[in-house]
């Protein structure tokens, strides 16, 4: 069983505090769906209102197509994963996982089974009699998750529950918790502040910023076509420029800045009149001797280059002292240029992002 | 040791240690071991004591059983010999003071816990604490007040139209109503603290994990809060059971006609009868077995010692 989430004009004060603000999104039955952004940004409480532990002061949340208004969590399809797991200390493991099932009224025999189920589902079999503090961060884990499906959630709502692990262990519970929710299509909504989970293992990502969704897409979109700055700058790495748009036609134009006139892309809702900038990845920017006439090119020195195995990071330094980056693929036979050398980058039109700039972009930037 | 010396230095930690050992031997041990040692052997006019007839017996312990008495219980009469009745109704009293302090405490440690925001949470501990600053004489006097025949109570709950005859408070329970109501008064805060202390250091996300998993707010109690805090409130429990079972001022101003309590008793054999020896014995009785039934108790409940001392 899967259900869809939707959320229609939500918005959630706390005293004088706005912390979710009007809200609207549908995530559709069986999609993973994140909420990514700074700290602060409202999308835990975005998943408290779903699981019914607060009430939007707003606007309405429906599983289903069910309106949840005066539902509690305990009666909500909904299952949860704490940050911090939260699993019973004093209970073994198998007890944890079938606490839902306790609670339900469902017979030890028929619990001990389940529990035995899931476990080996979580590929972790045979642990049922040891206690949450004999395992080891990763098999926690697997346990929270074992115990939030005892209970045949429609929806699971996952509150960073990676961010305790380590690097490696990180990665690999990744592609875990997307082979779960593969296996049992039940509907995802994760929360992370860690672009790298959110874009790695959602079918779609909603930004989150001051409240406020900037943008709602698959992965590919948000980080290829950020609907604004502050979603650029918080997903991934960005060189800017500040200057003024210039001719514009069919969402393309000319844009001024102290380093020359580039060629550029419009973003979403960007006009002469707008507050807006240039952004442009680090992955986008090429290294030219000598630039082609009439192409995007800014002279630059190489300050530092930071060889990192599959790629290099290299910091540059335009004429007004601006710092700027580029990254290469590693390659043997052409090299990134030498550290102190003069040279050129170049992007390309498609590449020059111009993107409307908020409050909210600045408030990225500082994280 | 070392440690102390290295931080107190010679002097200060020898000092230290000589006053504690002081404090233990000469105030708490040796005169234990006087009173035990007088608990065996006869009261006796002066010039007797060390002649012929001062010898070692366990006769003073032997006559918590004399003086049998009828008692009725649920419709059977028994003969019990009446100090042992006495304490066997103090330990039964103590036990329910102990549970009602209990009662009282668990959704109040609950609401101080989990509830209320940190910032009230001083001005509430202050509240609690205040009335403690009255002598626990003074305390149990008010409550001799509120509890009499036509006192406040019974004027208060008239007025309210609750009760039209004034009611004999202190009768309850046997005659010891005035008695639990005193005691748990008296006590309360050494159940509160422990228990609210287990309960602050319970993780929140627990409480809405069992929520969020389908849990009824008793069921969170039931199999996550109360397990949690169990050694809070055995040590609550032990800690109240223990004073209310010690007790001798509530008893004597709150009791009723009907109410008697072991350490009356006591009180009675030392400064009415002037029998040191006999009283001495009695009160090594209150102790062994109290601190057997504690133990039993615990055992029961499954806690150790050292969560208690956590």
């Amino acid at each position: 069983m899967t259900a869809s989430v939707e959320l229609r004009g939500v918005s959630m004060d706390f005293d004088k505090y706005r912390a979710v603000d009007d809200v609207s999104v549908k995530i559709n039955p069986g999609e993973f769906f994140s909420f990514l952004g700074p700290s602060g940004c409202g999308k835990t409480t975005i998943l408290r209102m779903v699981s019914g532990f607060i009430e939007p002061t707003k606007g309405q949340v429906l599983i289903g197509d069910q309106d949840m208004r005066g539902i509690g969590p305990n009666k909500r399809p909904t299952a949860m994963i704490f940050q911090n797991l939260a699993l019973f200390p004093l209970m073994s493991v198998w007890e944890n996982i079938a606490f839902g099932l306790e609670m339900r009224g469902v017979d030890k025999a028929a619990r001990r089974a389940k529990a035995e189920e899931l476990l080996t589902l979580v590929e972790l079999p045979g642990v049922g009699d040891r206690y949450a503090s004999q395992l080891s961060g990763g098999q926690r884990q697997r346990v929270a998750i074992a115990r939030a499906l005892a209970v045949e959630p429609q929806v699971m709502l996952l509150d960073e529950p990676l961010s305790a692990l380590d690097l490696k262990l990180r990665q690999h519970m990744r592609s875990e918790l997307r082979a779960i929710q593969k296996r049992t299509n039940v509907t995802f909504i994760y929360i992370t502040h860690d672009q790298g989970e959110a874009l790695a293992m959602s079918d779609r990502v909603a930004v989150m910023s001051r409240g406020k969704i900037q943008q709602v897409d698959v992965p590919q979109k948000i980080y290829n076509n950020p609907s604004n700055g502050f979603v650029a700058s918080f997903v991934g790495e960005n060189n800017k420029f500040t200057g003024t748009l210039g001719a514009i036609s069919k969402g393309q134009g000319k844009f001024k800045t102290d380093a020359g006139e580039f060629a550029v892309t419009l973003g979403e809702g960007v006009t002469k009149d707008s507050k807006y900038r240039l952004y442009i990845r680090p992955e986008h920017v090429g290294f030219v001797a000598k630039p082609k006439a009439g192409g995007n090119a800014v002279p630059v020195t190489v300050e530092d280059v930071s060889f990192e195995g599959n790629f290099a990071t290299v910091n540059l330094r335009d004429k007004t002292g601006r710092r700027l980056s580029a990254e290469v693929r590693n390659d043997p036979l052409n090299p990134p240029p030498a550290v102190g050398s003069k040279t050129n980058i170049t992007f390309d039109q498609d590449k020059a992002l111009v993107l409307l700039d908020s409050e909210a972009s600045a408030y990225a930037e500082k994280d | 040791m070392s440690e102390l010396i290295r931080r107190f230095g010679t002097l200060l930690t020898t000092v230290a240690i000589l006053l504690t050992a002081f404090w233990l031997l000469f105030l708490v041990i040796f005169p234990y071991l006087g009173l035990f040692e007088q608990s065996f052997r006869p009261y006796l006019p002066v010039d007797e004591i060390g002649g012929p007839n001062d010898f070692y017996s366990v006769n003073n312990y032997l006559s918590m059983f004399h003086n049998p008495t009828e008692i009725n219980l649920l419709g059977l009469t028994f003969s019990v010999p009446i100090h042992l009745w006495v304490f066997f109704i103090t330990i039964l009293y103590s036990s329910i003071t102990a549970l009602a302090a209990l009662l009282l405490c668990y959704p109040l440690a609950y609401y101080m816990a989990k509830v209320i925001p940190p910032k009230s949470l001083p001005t509430f501990l202050l509240l609690l604490v205040i009335p403690m600053w009255v002598s626990e004489l003074l305390r149990a006097f008010a409550w001799f007040i509120i509890l009499a025949f036509n006192g406040p109570l019974t004027i208060v709950l008239q007025d309210l139209h609750i009760i039209t005859d004034p009611v004999r408070w202190v009768n309850g329970l046997g005659g010891y109503s005035g008695v639990v109501i005193g005691l748990v008064y008296a006590y309360i805060l050494f159940m509160l603290f422990p228990v609210y202390n287990s309960m602050s250091s319970l993780d929140t996300n627990q409480l809405e994990a069992a929520e969020d998993l389908g849990a009824r707010w008793w069921q969170t109690h039931w199999r996550v809060v109360v397990p949690h805090c169990k050694p809070g409130i055995a040590s609550g429990s032990v800690t109240v059971f223990m004073l209310a079972a010690g007790s001798i001022l509530v008893p004597t101003l709150v009791g009723s006609t009907r109410s008697r309590w072991f350490t009356e008793i006591i009180q009675q054999w030392m400064f009415e009868s002037q029998d040191w020896n006999t009283g001495a014995a009695y009160a090594f009785v209150l102790l062994i077995v109290c601190t057997i039934f504690v133990t039993l108790m615990m055992r029961f409940f499954k806690v150790g010692l050292a969560d208690i001392a956590k």
